[in-house]
């Protein structure tokens, strides 16, 4: 058997108290087929702490009432601690203004929006939006659908063996008809961080609009969407330790107020007539219908949760994991890592020699271990790297070394089933 | 529960590495094409039917050792028999790999019982029954490609 001779990691954080933030997370306890479980899919959803889980409790049981309607007590409670969650939101990021901070149901939904708002009133034929060889499918099939109903074109961003973007490809691609750049900051198939600030640069440079799809990133790095400059920026509350159906989509204000609205309904309106309707003011525009208020508390409190462990922190914690699971996959023979770039996320893509990913995923399950495998709606990083799907290990700050040791382990045992 | 050495036991690894009647009939008299959306296993079934028996049967295909062993064991299962066999077959075997309750009948089954593993993994059984429901279709007379979705 393979045992990873990687020493415990050069510890930058040795006070870094993984087991008490494991304490805050009631799912890490149970079992899983008799074992203990070993959450490795944080890329696909993260856990819940016990704050986010009573935030959503609260609500229901506490003051569960509509917003921005009611002048009785329990809707201005129910007001208030919705904004105050759009507010942590809006510092998280580093936004400008509140104004700015619009809630969505996920990443899809955000990207979706743009496609539709800003990409139909101002895409016309023949004009260009560029994405990447690497992007989920979330970030391609809204631009494939504005394609058909605006006549644009999709230009792609080649990628590397290690699973980098092609910079100077970018810079070629780039044109007086790109009208958008749209790529991950992280992606979820091969960890790769992309260079998104120069992307930005490149972009505004050619009077292009830049969409960040963030999806992968929050949970893992710190977003500034003021330094980064960029124009759009998408993520989900579910991998931020928050919970599901709930995300956010930034936009710059000037390039939201000229937007149109992509739902019509109640909140999104001033003053309805069968004459004329008057839009609502920022950020309420884009938030047609009742929301998704619990969700929108509990997004709140899980950003107060990272910002208590500080996301830096959190970052070079997750780093410490990913080096010691890069080196303790590179002592077990015929495991190949797909994305080797020099800048990577907490996330280890990887083949192994005559184990299907999904068989791996199988044994690993029966031992606790939860993988995923598949093509991690990225099909086209599957065909660029000639494969049918991956096994990924994808880490968040309460995973511990020890659970990357039996990680290799269960490696280790599928090897002997299928020797 | 069952363990997993009862899944991945020898047969399948041993199907999964030397599947039997694995390739192709030059000019089948049906061909049917097979395929599973959420993994990407993929699978060609290729017959021909005698007076109302399969008279022979291979198959072409990639994806996990599930997929292709129980490709491999339907092909020697079914080999020779009426298609109305093959037919019962599948609906017995479609019960061993998705109700946990059933006993399993070695004696009926023979060396199909080793995929009854499954009926443990839900998300794999169609790795294991994505080859019969292409058989079923191909018998039936379809000729539009088989998805588990």
């Amino acid at each position: 058997m393979t045992q990873p001779n990687a020493a415990a990691p050069s510890a930058s954080d040795p006070g870094f108290p993984v087991e008490e933030y494991r304490q805050d997370f009631p799912i890490l306890s149970r079992t899983v087929r008799d074992k203990p479980l070993v959450y490795l899919d944080n890329a696909a959803t993260s856990q819940k702490p016990q704050q986010v889980i009573d935030a959503l409790d609260d609500y229901y049981h506490d003051y569960n009432s509509n917003i921005h309607r009611g002048v009785h007590t329990l809707s201005e409670l129910a007001t208030d601690k919705y904004e105050t969650s759009r507010g942590k939101v809006k510092d998280f990021i580093n936004a400008a203004s509140d104004k700015e901070i619009i809630f969505v149901r996920g990443t899809t939904e955000g990207i979706n929006l743009i496609a539709q708002s800003y990409g139909r009133s101002n895409l016309r034929a023949g004009d260009e939006i560029i994405l990447s060889e690497m992007e989920h499918h979330s970030n391609i099939v809204p631009w494939q659908l504005l394609c058909e109903q605006t006549g644009a074109i999709l230009k792609v961003i080649p990628i590397n063996d290690a699973g980098e973007l092609s910079m100077d490809e970018y810079k070629n691609l780039l044109n007086e008809r790109t009208r958008i750049v749209s790529v991950a900051h992280i992606s979820n198939a091969l960890g790769t961080v992309n260079p998104v600030k120069e992307i930005t640069d490149l972009a505004h440079a050619a009077n292009a609009v830049v969409i960040l799809d963030g999806a992968q990133a929050a949970p893992h790095t710190q977003v500034d969407v003021r330094a980064l400059n960029c124009d759009f920026y998408a993520f989900s509350g579910h991998k931020l330790f928050g919970p599901t159906g709930i995300g956010v989509l930034y936009g710059k204000q000037a390039l939201l107020e000229d937007m149109p609205p992509h739902h019509g309904g109640g909140d999104m309106i001033k003053m309805v007539t069968f004459e004329k309707t008057l839009y609502n003011d920022l950020p309420y525009k884009f938030e047609a219908g009742t929301p998704y208020i619990a969700g929108v508390i509990g997004l709140g409190e899980a950003i107060d949760y990272i910002n208590n462990i500080g996301i830096d922190r959190i970052g070079n914690y997750e780093h410490e994991l990913l080096q010691y699971a890069t080196e303790a996959a590179a002592t077990v023979t015929g495991l190949k890592l797909i994305g080797v770039a020099k800048d990577k996320a907490s996330i280890l893509s990887f083949v192994v020699h005559g184990i299907h990913p999904h068989d791996l995923g199988t044994i690993l399950d029966h031992d606790g271990i939860a993988i995923r495998s598949g093509h991690h709606c990225a099909m086209p990083v599957m065909e660029r790297f000639k494969i049918p799907a991956t096994a990924r290990a994808s880490f968040a700050f309460y995973n511990t070394i020890e659970e990357i040791d039996k990680l290799i382990t269960g490696i280790d045992k599928a090897k002997r089933i299928f020797k | 529960m069952l363990d997993l050495k009862d899944l991945y036991q020898e047969v399948i690894v041993d199907h999964n590495r030397s599947p039997r009647n694995f390739g192709k009939i030059e000019h089948p008299q049906k061909i049917l094409e097979g395929f599973n959306p959420l993994c990407g296993d993929r699978l060609t079934l290729y017959l021909n039917v005698d007076d109302g028996r399969i008279a022979d049967i291979k198959f072409d295909a990639s994806g996990c050792a599930i997929s292709i062993a129980s490709a491999s064991l339907m092909t020697e299962e079914v080999k020779r028999k009426s298609v109305a066999e093959a037919e019962t077959i599948f609906t017995d075997f479609h019960e061993l790999v998705t109700d946990s309750g059933q006993q399993i009948d070695f004696d009926k089954f023979g060396k199909l019982a080793v995929l009854a593993g499954v009926r443990d993994y839900p998300s794999r059984v169609k790795c294991a029954t994505l080859c019969w429901h292409t058989l079923q279709a191909v018998l039936a007379g379809d000729d539009t490609p088989v998805t588990t979705e």
